[in-house]
This record gives C-alpha cells, sequence and structure tokens, in this order.
C-alpha cells in the first residue's frame, strides 16, 4: 500500500490549541496512517515536563470562549451567570489570577466531561506511534533543554527534516495548528 | 435486541472523543481474525467515528444498537 503520511504542525502553548493536535494525530495513526506532529514556537510546551502541567487558557483576546461552568457547579447561580453573559466580559481579564480561574474551570469541565487531559493524549500518541518532533531552533531560542522535554520524543529537527519526512510519503499531508 | 455474542466488550461509557475510537483500536488488536468485540459508548460522536473508524480499518460493523443514552458497535475483526 502507498505511504500515507500526516503531519501536523503545534505552534500555540495554550490548553484549549494543545488538544486538536494531539487529537488528531492519535486518531489518525490509530486509523493506521504514518503520523508526525512538530512541535514549535510556544507548542513546545505541550511536551515540555513541567509546563505541559500549567498550560493555560485566557479569557482576555478570546471573546469566543462561553461562559460554561463546570456540571458540579452548575446550580440557580451560576446558571443565571450563564444566561446573562455569553461569556467572560473581556474586562475580567485583566483581573490578577484571573486566567489562573479560568484555567482552572475548564480542566474541571474537561475532566467532567469525560474529555482526556494533555498528559494522556500524549500517552495515547505514543502507544499509537505518533512520532513526536521537536524543534530545534525554538528550543535554542526558549532554552529549552532535550531533557526538559517528555521522554519518547523523537530528536530535535530542523524544518529540512520534518518537510522531507513528510514530502517522501506518496500521499503527505500537512495540517498547521 | 443484539443478537450477536462478542467475544469482548469494551465498555468506553462516559468518554468523549476521541478516546472511544483509541481505546476500540486497542482492544480490537487482542481479538483473532473473525472475532467480535463489542464496544458500549454514551458519545455522540462516536456514532460517526465507530463507522468511520471501520471504513478506514476494514474491520466490519456488524450492527449498531442504541439503547438507554447507550450506542453499542459490534465489530467483528478482519
Amino acid at each position: 500500500m502507498a505511504t500515507e503520511r500526516l503531519a501536523i504542525i503545534a505552534t500555540k502553548g495554550t490548553l484549549d490549541m494543545a488538544y486538536p493536535p494531539l487529537i488528531l494525530a492519535s486518531t489518525a495513526a490509530s486509523l493506521g496512517i504514518e503520523t508526525a506532529v512538530f512541535f514549535t514556537f510556544y507548542g513546545l510546551n505541550i511536551i515540555h515536563k513541567k509546563r505541559m502541567h500549567e498550560l493555560k487558557i485566557a479569557p482576555i483576546g478570546n471573546p469566543a470562549m462561553p461562559m460554561a461552568f463546570p456540571p458540579s457547579m452548575q446550580n440557580p447561580i451560576t446558571n443565571t451567570i450563564s444566561s446573562i453573559f455569553p461569556g467572560p466580559p473581556q474586562i475580567m481579564g485583566v483581573i490578577p489570577g484571573m486566567t489562573d480561574l479560568m484555567s482552572f474551570m475548564m480542566k474541571k469541565t474537561i475532566k467532567e466531561h469525560g474529555v482526556a487531559d494533555i498528559p494522556e493524549l500524549l500517552e495515547a500518541c505514543k502507544e499509537a506511534e505518533v512520532k513526536l518532533i521537536p524543534c530545534q531552533m525554538t528550543m535554542e531560542l526558549f532554552g529549552y533543554k532535550y531533557e526538559d522535554l517528555i521522554e519518547g520524543l523523537e530528536p530535535p529537527a530542523g524544518a529540512a527534516t520534518f518537510i522531507n519526512y513528510v514530502i517522501e510519503a506518496d500521499k503527505p499531508m500537512i495540517i498547521f495548528v | 435486541m443484539a443478537t450477536i455474542t462478542p467475544d469482548k466488550t469494551l465498555d468506553a461509557s462516559g468518554l468523549n472523543c476521541p478516546l472511544p475510537v483509541l481505546k476500540t483500536k486497542k482492544a480490537i488488536e487482542s481479538l483473532q481474525s473473525g472475532q467480535v468485540l463489542e464496544v458500549i459508548t454514551t458519545d455522540p460522536g462516536a456514532k460517526a467515528d465507530i463507522p468511520a473508524f471501520c471504513n478506514r480499518t476494514g474491520h466490519q460493523l456488524l450492527e449498531t444498537v442504541e439503547e438507554g443514552g447507550k450506542i453499542i458497535f459490534y465489530l467483528k475483526k478482519k
């Protein structure tokens, strides 16, 4: 069978943006497609041993964020708040601690809905033999060492190595996240 | 009412995309060709995703049963 390769480029390091590359990669690999994720810029935080547990979601600059409370926190008061505000008002974003609070609430909602967390999805990717490739240049830019990153990664690589890996397949595909 | 007797059951209740598909892939690997895997999910997305998984991987989707908020799939390993 012709080789099919899916390459995903993960450039963002917020909690919400860590999901799409890992969900797509683990699923594609489960469907029998050779899959790789190239982590560059803030995407490196997704595979950073320490920072992967501290991924955040900010209300500021994110007008699409819904006012969603975790199921266990839904009560007449929170339901009233949700019905009045379509999302956290942008001005709330400047209140110290608001980003941490929103991140905590989002993680709680994720857990209560039975959605996998980031470490679980990374494990699923590794189990499905997804190649997880850190970007050499951004590692140096940010001062991240290979040992700062999680186990089971491919060696750090540059753009040419990555593009070559993708394009040598009979059916290559790249997704930019 | 299902009439198929599965060789293995995977209970993926309460799990959401992409976990039902990932767990299905793992579970079916442990079966022999021709054996049947029962997958129980509560994820509405699985309704389209499990058939897509079968379509792609060549395993046969024998039957889909919906009862009491659960969607149950019967997959025959290729």
